[in-house]
């Protein structure tokens, strides 16, 4: 047999395709990675009629697709997957094994790793490779305020969940050719233990303040009520929440449940927009786990704008719509 | 009748912490510590199952010897017994290892167990890993992050929403849930039932030689994984001004920052060409 060349595996996950590109975005990935430890991307794909996926991993980067293709692996299954993954990276070794860190991902590679006896790194927030060749992951710790870069020294594979939209996607790629490894399904698939009696998806669902990712928040510095109502068509082009200061809640340009920072009115977004907002401390200790900081305020002296990653010193109104308007531009649908 | 076991954690309250910079982990000991909240969703879950079916829970823990607080305060919330795995050669356990360890001790100290609920995810280092790997350690079935669930002999019942799909699923016990957050209301303890359960005698506390594990096996040593270091990514704020007209300003933001709002956003920000 050939000598066996090292290779890093990205699991295909193919469910919400069109909304979750992980899979694509962590195909990506292991192209850098693969090309610092001279190391093949491979990608698997379980399922029922799966075509589809694997010709859009190999577009996007995948040298090789192993597939298991059965009506039995239509429906996801932590039990069943894991026993298929098991027997595949016994008989290939891969060095590396990358999966999104979807509820499916957070599900199934811990059970993965536990089964092989590996190390496993949730969540990553980034992926390098050291000196010695091994990965670097780094994840995050208390709500992201502190990251840790971890390795998994001896074990092998290394292996990590990875957080969706860290990395950007190969673009589809038509030329792009690779081999497909059917792997055969020797006999009855392997026993599920939990059975799924019902299924259905679900509209996105409602994002609460408190928990949304992305903020755009207003003060008084928006000027009006009608000038306010832009902060919402601004949310929706951004897929984020509104909120609001104490001014506004008393104004009535918001509704009391957008208010941020009284008691236990904490948000903690991974960015926030903050339009107008003077920065008064009931505010801002509501605000203080948030990620990436954008604020817009005539006042370049105010609270707000010095603790901002990007302080944007003009009025609040006319930035709003230039913003809607640019992203729009933007963002392709 | 219905035998649970709860794990929980504790936490520190709060969030920025030291650290210590040789061996990359947490001093701990420098904070507050609390139930993880999860934890606390988790055992309210239990607590509501044995309301309605009768049954027996057990909340168990390993860490520190202070964490023993949080196993009193369950005690205090329902809880019928606690057992506390505790040992200096345990610390700096990943989640294989801590998996590990719990798994030899629910097999020795509560070995016909009917169900396993542990939090969806700690505060702290976030992995949401123990829970899946104690279930593969001890191979039994389990479900993540479960919103609703009930019992009917011995078949558990449970609702939860997985990547936008809401989904009804069945296991038989013995099994593994992690609670998510936000659907079972932890109750308060009152301030007698804490008294009485800190006046309680000692809780059982086991090590690695009850568990006949040798240090290899737990701890660090038993650990697949090592941090490298561990660094606040808060503190490198760089406060860019930008200046002028809002359409102006809006395109250099864009220009200079299109990757990291696209990312945060997740979406492509880039100019089309």
């Amino acid at each position: 047999m050939a000598q066996k060349r090292r290779s890093i595996w990205v699991f295909g996950d193919y469910r919400n395709y069109f909304q979750n590109r992980v899979t694509l975005q962590l195909l990506s990935r292991a192209t850098d990675l693969a090309e610092k430890i001279d190391a093949e991307v491979c990608a698997t794909v379980f399922g029922h009629e799966v075509d589809e996926w694997v010709g859009e991993y190999i577009a996007h980067g995948a040298a090789k697709v192993y597939v298991c293709d059965n009506p039995g692996l239509k429906f996801y299954s932590t039990d069943i997957y894991v026993a298929l993954m098991e027997r595949i990276v016994r008989q290939y070794g891969p060095e590396i094994i990358l999966v999104g860190a979807t509820s499916f991902g957070r599900e199934f590679t811990p059970r993965l790793a536990k089964r092989l006896k590996t190390g496993l790194t949730a969540d990553c927030v980034g992926l390098d490779i050291d000196d010695a060749g091994l990965l670097v992951q780094t994840a995050p710790a208390f709500g992201g305020n502190l990251l840790t870069r971890i390795v998994t020294p001896e074990k092998r594979p290394q292996m990590a969940t990875v957080r969706p939209g860290v990395f950007q996607e190969i673009p589809h790629n038509y030329q792009a050719t690779g081999e497909i490894v059917n792997v055969p399904l020797s006999g009855d698939l392997p026993k599920d233990r939990v059975r799924l009696i019902s299924s259905e998806r679900q509209a996105s669902r409602e994002q609460k303040l408190g928990e949304a990712p992305v903020v755009v928040c207003g003060g008084r510095g928006m000027g009006s009520k009608t000038r306010f109502k832009n902060l919402f068509e601004l949310a929706r082009v951004l897929g984020g929440e509104v909120g609001a200061t104490r001014p506004v809640v008393y104004a009535k340009w918001a509704d009391e449940d957008a208010l941020v920072g009284q008691a236990d009115r904490h948000i903690s977004p991974k960015v926030l927009f903050s339009f107008g907002v003077s920065g008064a401390i009931q505010h801002t200790a509501g605000i203080k786990n948030t990620g990436f900081i954008i604020a817009v305020n005539k006042n370049p002296n105010a609270a707000m704008m010095k603790m901002a990653d990007v302080a944007i010193v003009a009025d609040a109104g006319q930035v709003c719509t230039a913003l809607i308007r640019e992203l729009k531009k933007r963002i392709r649908t | 009748m219905l035998k649970m076991i709860v794990c929980m954690k504790q936490v520190p309250m709060v969030s920025d912490l030291p650290w210590d910079p040789v061996t990359g982990t947490l001093t701990r000991d420098a904070a507050e510590g609390m139930m993880n909240p999860a934890c606390k969703h988790a055992l309210e879950a239990a607590l509501m199952l044995k309301e309605r079916h009768g049954g027996h829970i057990t909340a168990m823990t390993m860490g520190p010897p202070m964490a023993e607080e949080i196993l009193r305060e369950a005690i205090a919330l329902g809880a019928d017994r606690c057992l506390m795995v505790s040992d200096p050669k345990m610390a700096g356990a990943d989640t294989l290892a801590t998996s590990f360890t719990l798994a030899r001790a629910i097999e020795i100290f509560c070995p016909d167990f009917d169900l396993i609920l542990c939090g969806c995810h700690t505060s702290d280092s976030e992995t949401a890993q123990v829970g899946p790997q104690l279930a593969e350690e001890l191979d039994i079935p389990s479900i993540a992050a479960v919103e609703d669930l009930d019992l009917r002999g011995n078949t558990l019942r449970i609702k939860r929403v997985s990547d936008n799909f809401l989904e009804t699923l069945e296991m038989d016990t013995p099994g593994l849930v992690t609670v998510a957050t936000g659907f079972f209301m932890p109750r308060y303890a009152s301030m007698a039932g804490l008294q009485d359960a800190f006046r309680e005698p000692g809780i059982l506390t086991v090590g690695a030689r009850d568990l006949g594990l040798g240090e290899d096996a737990v701890g660090l040593q038993g650990s697949a994984t090592r941090i490298v270091d561990i660094f606040s990514p808060v503190a490198k704020k760089e406060n860019i001004v930008l200046k002028g007209a809002p359409k102006k300003i809006v395109e250099e933001l864009f220009e200079r920052f299109d990757d990291t709002i696209g990312s945060l956003i997740r979406k492509d920000l880039k100019a089309v060409e």
